[in-house]
């Protein structure tokens, strides 16, 4: 386990495995910077996992890399091709999928629909129909492919329990192709059965090929889950390490350090 | 929507949290108000219904031919703009300046017609290019300044009432057309209630059918969530406000060709709410997220039932003012409690 304040990454060295890169990138809301420079990348059919306190960046970082976020500087690279992220539909282009930590889903409207929100099907023209039943039997079709089922395709989301909307969020980001897959807290204020669920979910997709990139607060999820682990603090990346060279207990001491070194430090954003 | 007879019904499969999970409440139990939560036009249109029954039996006036006449005529604009307020209290939003736009763009097709001595079609299109132009003024002051529409439409409101009345000084016009063009632009009985036939279908299938009614009740129902999956939630509000206004005006139009008057001094903000009373009747819910077109444009029968029923009966129309008042309260209070019960009943045992 290395400290990489300062080599943010693996020095240069051969990069052809790498999926995903991002260099320097900053964004500040007004005053507040929430991602000061990070750095950061990802290999083909990787799962790292993100660490880091309340307010450090994570969820931010997450939403530069969806699309919902434009970052003020710093580079994204996909395969090795810096790509620009302005919108949503852009990332999805680029096949990086998002489950949201609040998962985004429209309580009111139907299991399938929210399947193919802003990706909906139609047909005809000039005004394009919806083709609800189409989706609606593909959304049954891939649900019952990836072993969640839901008491009815036709149920709204607000009538399902946490583990199912977590389930119908995932089920949404990897119904296309989806190369990145990013998990913002996907097993928070989960049961542990509902967990086991969506931790299946997870290693069935990297077991597929998609490389994963996972916020959670529960390390021992992480360990399970991941080849690899940041930590962030204070929107920069300040260690890079692999699951394998690390321990639960190492991992748990260098955050509580950090933590100490902070409030010592007087940083007002330490106690957040 | 096509929706299945229940989830009570349905085979239950496994669920992702084994044991399966239970549906409380076993099969076939209260089908009937299942029924009233789904289908949220369900309540008022048996209310219509009673209405209707109430009147033909209690008046021999109620069923005729020239009573027809005269109620289509008077809810065909609450149904339209009503139609409308339900897509944007849907997306969260609201006009208030609908009533207004219903009001002032038909003295500018009459400007354009009679002044401008341009063609009539001509004239109304440019009149309803312009109530678009001021949708989207609604809509752009609400979503750029991040302001409740309750407050800027107010302002529109306000604002267009007194262009309104600068450029008018107050004055009525004769707005009256005559043969075909004149037929169908409202002189004939009927022309009226058809439009608004059409207009509301036009919506219901907007509403229901396309990517654009289903984005509506994405950014209405968890506007965060829908940007997050890359709804455009600010264009779509936008152009909910274009539509709104747009039906508003030709409303407008329609009803000052049949009436032939145009009167700066009419209160288009009673038509507004009758409008919006007509949707929250109808089952849309101000929170956002949950609308019907359909139930709106019931909502705006019942209200002309009502109030044309009173009428005949000789009450006073006073007493249609206090109906409709409760009438709305319990429609809000149905629509909240109905969906509470339901919630409880129907919500899949964690």
């Amino acid at each position: 386990m290395s400290d990489v304040a300062s080599t943010p990454s693996e020095p240069d060295g051969d990069r052809s495995n790498e999926i995903l890169r991002i260099e320097h990138i900053r964004k500040s809301f007004g005053a507040v910077v929430a991602l000061r420079d990070i750095n950061l990348h990802l290999n083909r059919g990787e799962v790292l996992g993100l660490v880091g306190d309340n307010g450090t960046g994570k969820s931010t970082l997450v939403k530069v890399l969806s699309g919902f976020h434009r970052p003020d500087a710093g580079r994204i690279l996909i395969e090795g091709t810096e790509v620009t992220l302005h919108s949503v539909r852009d990332a999805r282009r680029q096949g990086i999928e998002t489950v949201y930590q609040d998962l985004a889903l429209i309580p009111q409207m139907s299991i399938y629909h929210n399947l193919f929100l802003n990706r909906e099907m139609t047909f005809g023209g000039p005004v394009r129909m919806l083709s609800n039943r189409k989706m609606r039997r593909l959304a049954a079709e891939y649900l019952a492919d990836i072993r969640v089922s839901i008491p009815d395709i036709d149920a709204t989301v607000e009538q399902l329990s946490g583990g199912q909307r977590q389930a119908i969020a995932v089920a949404r980001a990897t119904r296309s192709e989806v190369k990145i897959l990013l998990l913002d807290e996907p097993l928070a204020a989960m049961g542990a059965k509902e967990s086991s669920l969506i931790i299946d979910l997870i290693r069935d997709l990297s077991a597929r090929g998609v490389s994963l990139v996972i916020i959670d607060h529960n390390y021992t999820h992480l360990f399970e889950l991941c080849d690899r682990l940041n930590v962030i603090e204070q929107g920069q990346i300040t260690l890079d390490t692999a699951v394998r060279d690390t321990s639960l207990e190492e991992l748990t001491a260098y955050m509580v350090t950090e933590y100490r070194k902070q409030i010592m430090a007087g940083r007002p954003d330490a106690s957040s | 929507m096509a929706r299945r007879a229940g989830l009570v019904a349905s085979p239950a499969p496994v669920s992702t949290e084994p044991p399966s999970p239970e549906v409380a409440g076993g099969a076939g139990s209260g089908g009937g108000l299942r029924l009233l939560v789904e289908r949220r036009e369900a309540a008022i249109f048996v209310v219509a219904v009673a209405l209707f029954l109430y009147f033909t039996f209690a008046t021999s006036a109620f069923i005729s031919y020239a009573n027809f006449v005269t109620l289509t005529q008077f809810l065909a604009p609450i149904a339209v703009i009503g139609a409308g307020e339900a897509l944007l209290l849907t997306a969260a939003e609201v006009d208030l300046s609908a009533g207004t736009s219903f009001i002032f763009f038909p003295f500018v097709a009459y400007f354009l017609w009679a002044n401008a001595g341009l063609p009539i079609g001509l004239a109304i299109v440019i009149s309803l290019i312009a109530a678009a132009c001021f949708g989207a003024i609604n809509g752009l002051l609400t979503v750029m300044l991040d302001l409740p529409s309750f407050v800027t439409t107010l302002g529109t409101l306000f604002a267009l009432d007194g262009i309104m009345l600068l450029t008018s000084n107050g004055v009525q016009d004769t707005f009256s057309l005559s043969g075909t063009g004149g037929s169908i632009l409202g002189n004939y009985s009927w022309s009226e209630v058809l439009w608004a036939l059409f207009l509301v279908a036009g919506m219901f299938v907007l509403f229901h059918r396309t990517r654009f009614g289903l984005h509506i009740v994405a950014t209405g129902g968890n506007q965060l969530g829908a940007a997050e999956a890359g709804v455009a939630v600010r264009r779509v509000k936008v152009w909910t406000f274009v539509l709104c206004s747009v039906v508003s005006a030709f409303a407008g139009i329609i009803d000052a060709v049949r009436i032939t008057t145009l009167d700066p001094g009419n209160d288009g903000t009673l038509e507004m709410f009758y409008a919006v009373a007509a949707a929250v009747i109808g089952g849309t819910a101000l929170t956002g997220g949950r609308g019907t077109v359909i139930g709106a444009g019931i909502g705006a029968i019942v209200l002309g039932v009502l109030y044309d029923g009173l009428n005949i009966q000789g009450v006073s129309a006073f007493y249609f003012e206090l109906v409709l008042g409760v009438a709305i309260l319990l429609a809000m209070a149905a629509n909240v409690q109905l969906r509470r019960v339901a919630m409880r009943r129907w919500r899949v045992v964690r």
